[in-house]
């Protein structure tokens, strides 16, 4: 069945998760279809400057202040025991604070103990809970789906709309299903799933789909591996992607400071355990990956869908299948200084960085600890955790310790060497391994070189001053 | 904004794959206020050298190409980072429309809110346009009301939600129409309340 607005569902009026947390959310249909949607959470940070700057031009004011939180992440210096030194850096932070006081917006800022990156605060702080519609002027608002949450990126327009309204126009997007089936391998995580995914359905393989992810390899994920998966999301084009809430999920909220609590967190979970896909729902598109075929992955050029296991080689442009992929291939391949047909083992990195929204949380920094305990790192490197929380957690736990002896450098939380707002940049022309998410042209630096990998594999990275197999180096069997 | 019906101008090519938004505006520029302009860091790193010269091949930096208002791309155009400052640097420098065979959506979603039109063609017709503006060509006719561009001898239908068109055609702005419903926004957030208690977040 088709209504006005694309809704479909399957026998007997099934619904996917998808389909259920939109229709919760819908205020009014247009008759051309375009539907009017309630802002359970927006989260603001400093690059929210420009969304807070048209609301001041139109002299309105925030609509739902105890809905919308502001994080201070995109521009926080990293080493700030002194203060912001950069004034551009500290007008930054300081315009978000000024914003936040004007509006009576709850602000984990700069000096906060749960500062944090916004995708690692929402969750850490109960904020994200699942059924809830997420927005936030950052494309990785995509991660809060792990909850089963509807959670998208939106410009500085829809940051506007949101704060002068609490509520978004959107068209309902077309549903993936995504299914995983089997186990990983040892050593084989969230980020190697998604990024085999990207490179089989492209960094435009997504578009206009909400994806929901399904399978037993998915079931069998932490809470932290999901908020990997689907941070990746957005690399492959997609609206949002989620998983349905299940006890993994209830077991990690439950106490978290702003999400329900006794009683009305047992009412809730009631009502989360709806939310699933009926088994008569369809989907638009679906994909089936075998988890066990999955090795650890790295990206060899300058787009997430040029991904490869690491024991393959750097492509060859010549096998393309047309001329303007083969063209692609080339472009990347130099400005990545690599050479058609040398394995990826081969390639020298000169820095490491263990961070940003995918990869910075507490399970992350553990498995990086893991292969570095007991070693040196070969190359310089820099590990900042998702958030103030995350760092005191490792600390008690010693992980600063293991990093600091392997001769990384342990720093504050913020989005650091992710997006170089900060400050914190790879140099022109060297190559740095990377727990992040976009090895874009530029994306750590002018001229810098991003390879992204799991937090074991630039671990690993970093011990051998190459990429490597990090299976190899800890002696586990393959 | 000024409403989109029909642009004739001259138009660029940029015969790449996946030029994201970290393309189209570095990180670094984007603490300027939009009344300080956006135009001049346009895709800066792919027009200007380390030591500050132009890339002489790059095509925005061709003479012919000056004063483009059409961007003729290849697939996955506006990938990546929500930033809207990268339709704040393409429509500051000057383009009304970029053509590619498919977009970011969080792109897309920000060139329609700034009056930018966001047009699909398939990967085919992108390849024939690309290759006539290679040998020559300059002006285009892009026409909103019947979703035609015309280039030379050569005519393309291309694609842009409905919605989205309307939008364009007539310059509109969504604040005004949903402020025009805040009635229905008071009752279902009273009514939401009720029926989703746990959504509320707990106190602070």
């Amino acid at each position: 069945m088709t209504v006005a607005d694309g809704a479909h569902t399957g026998k007997d009026g099934a619904r996917t998760l998808f389909d259920k947390i939109w229709d919760m959310h819908a205020i009014l249909t247009r008759e051309d279809g375009e539907t009017l949607l309630w802002v359970d959470r927006h989260f603001v940070h400093e690059g929210s400057h420009h969304g807070f700057g048209k609301l001041a031009a139109r002299g309105a004011r925030v609509a739902r202040p105890d809905l919308t939180f502001g994080v201070a992440d995109h521009y926080v210096p990293t080493r700030r025991a002194g203060g912001v030194a950069d004034p551009g850096i500290r007008g930054m932070v300081e315009q978000l604070a000024a914003n936040s006081a004007a509006n009576g917006i709850t602000l984990f800022g700069l000096d906060d103990p749960r500062q944090g990156i916004v995708h690692v605060v929402g969750p850490e702080q109960g904020l994200t809970l699942p059924g809830l519609l997420i927005v936030c002027g950052d494309s990785h608002t995509s991660t809060h789906g792990a909850f089963g949450a509807f959670a998208f990126g939106i410009g500085a327009s829809e940051v506007s709309h949101v704060l002068m309204t609490q509520t978004l126009w959107q068209r309902r997007p077309k549903r993936m299903r995504i299914v995983v089936e089997g186990d990983t391998g040892p050593w084989v995580g969230a980020k190697d799933i998604a990024l085999s995914i990207i490179a089989r359905i492209g960094a435009d393989g997504a578009q206009g789909h909400a994806i929901e992810y399904a399978g037993p390899a998915i079931r069998a994920l932490s809470m932290e591996a999901r908020l990997t998966l689907c941070n990746l999301s957005i690399e492959a084009g997609g609206r949002c992607g989620m998983i349905a809430p299940d006890e993994t999920t209830f077991a990690y909220l439950r106490g978290r400071p702003f999400a329900p609590q006794g009683r009305a967190f047992d009412e809730a979970v009631s009502a989360w355990r709806g939310l699933a896909t009926d088994p008569d729902a369809s989907f638009d598109r679906e994909i089936a990956i075998d988890a066990a075929a999955i090795a650890p992955v790295v990206t060899w050029g300058t787009s997430p869908e040029d991904a490869l296991p690491v024991t393959a080689a750097v492509p060859d442009p010549g096998s393309a299948r047309d001329a303007a992929k083969a063209a692609q291939m080339r472009d990347a391949i130099a400005y990545m200084g690599l050479t058609p047909g040398q394995p990826l083992t081969d390639i020298r990195v000169d820095r490491v960085f263990i961070g940003s929204c995918t990869n910075s949380r507490i399970e992350d920094l553990r498995s990086a600890a893991s292969v570095l305990r007991g070693r040196r790192a070969a190359v310089p490197g820099l590990v900042s955790p998702g958030s103030s929380l995350v760092k005191r957690q490792a600390e008690a736990e010693g992980l600063d310790r293991v990093f600091r002896e392997a001769g990384l450098e342990w720093v504050e939380s913020g989005c650091s060497m992710c997006v170089g707002m900060n400050g914190d940049i790879v140099p022109a022309g060297e190559r740095c391994a990377s727990t992040t998410n976009r090895n874009f042209k530029g994306r750590q630096g002018p001229g810098a070189r991003t390879h992204i990998m799991s937090p074991a594999m630039v671990a690993a990275a970093a011990v051998a001053g190459r990429l490597t197999d990090v299976r190899d180096i800890v002696g586990e069997a393959r | 904004m000024e409403p989109f019906r029909t642009l004739t101008a001259r138009a660029c090519p940029l015969p790449l794959a996946n030029v994201d938004t970290d393309q189209i505006i570095p990180a670094r520029f984007m603490k300027r206020s939009r009344a300080e302009g956006y135009g001049e860091v346009l895709m800066h790193d792919l027009r200007v050298r380390e030591d500050g010269t132009p890339v002489a091949d790059f095509p925005l930096n061709d003479p012919v190409r000056a004063g483009a208002r059409v961007l003729v791309a290849r697939r996955n155009f506006g990938g990546g980072s929500s930033r809207e400052s990268a339709v704040y640097a393409l429509a500051d420098y000057g383009f009304r429309c970029v053509v590619a065979p498919s977009f970011g959506d969080i792109f897309s979603a920000n060139c329609v809110n700034n009056g930018v039109l966001p047009a699909r063609v398939s990967e085919a017709d992108g390849e024939v346009l690309l290759a006539w503006l290679a040998d020559g060509g300059q002006d285009v006719t892009v026409d909103l009301e019947a979703c035609r561009i015309v280039a030379g001898n050569n005519a393309f239908d291309f694609a842009v939600d409905p919605v989205w068109r309307t939008k364009l055609l007539n310059g509109w702005d969504d604040i005004d129409l949903t402020l025009s419903h805040t009635d229905a926004i008071g009752a279902f957030a009273a009514a939401d309340r009720l029926a989703r208690p746990w959504a509320t977040p707990r106190g602070r």
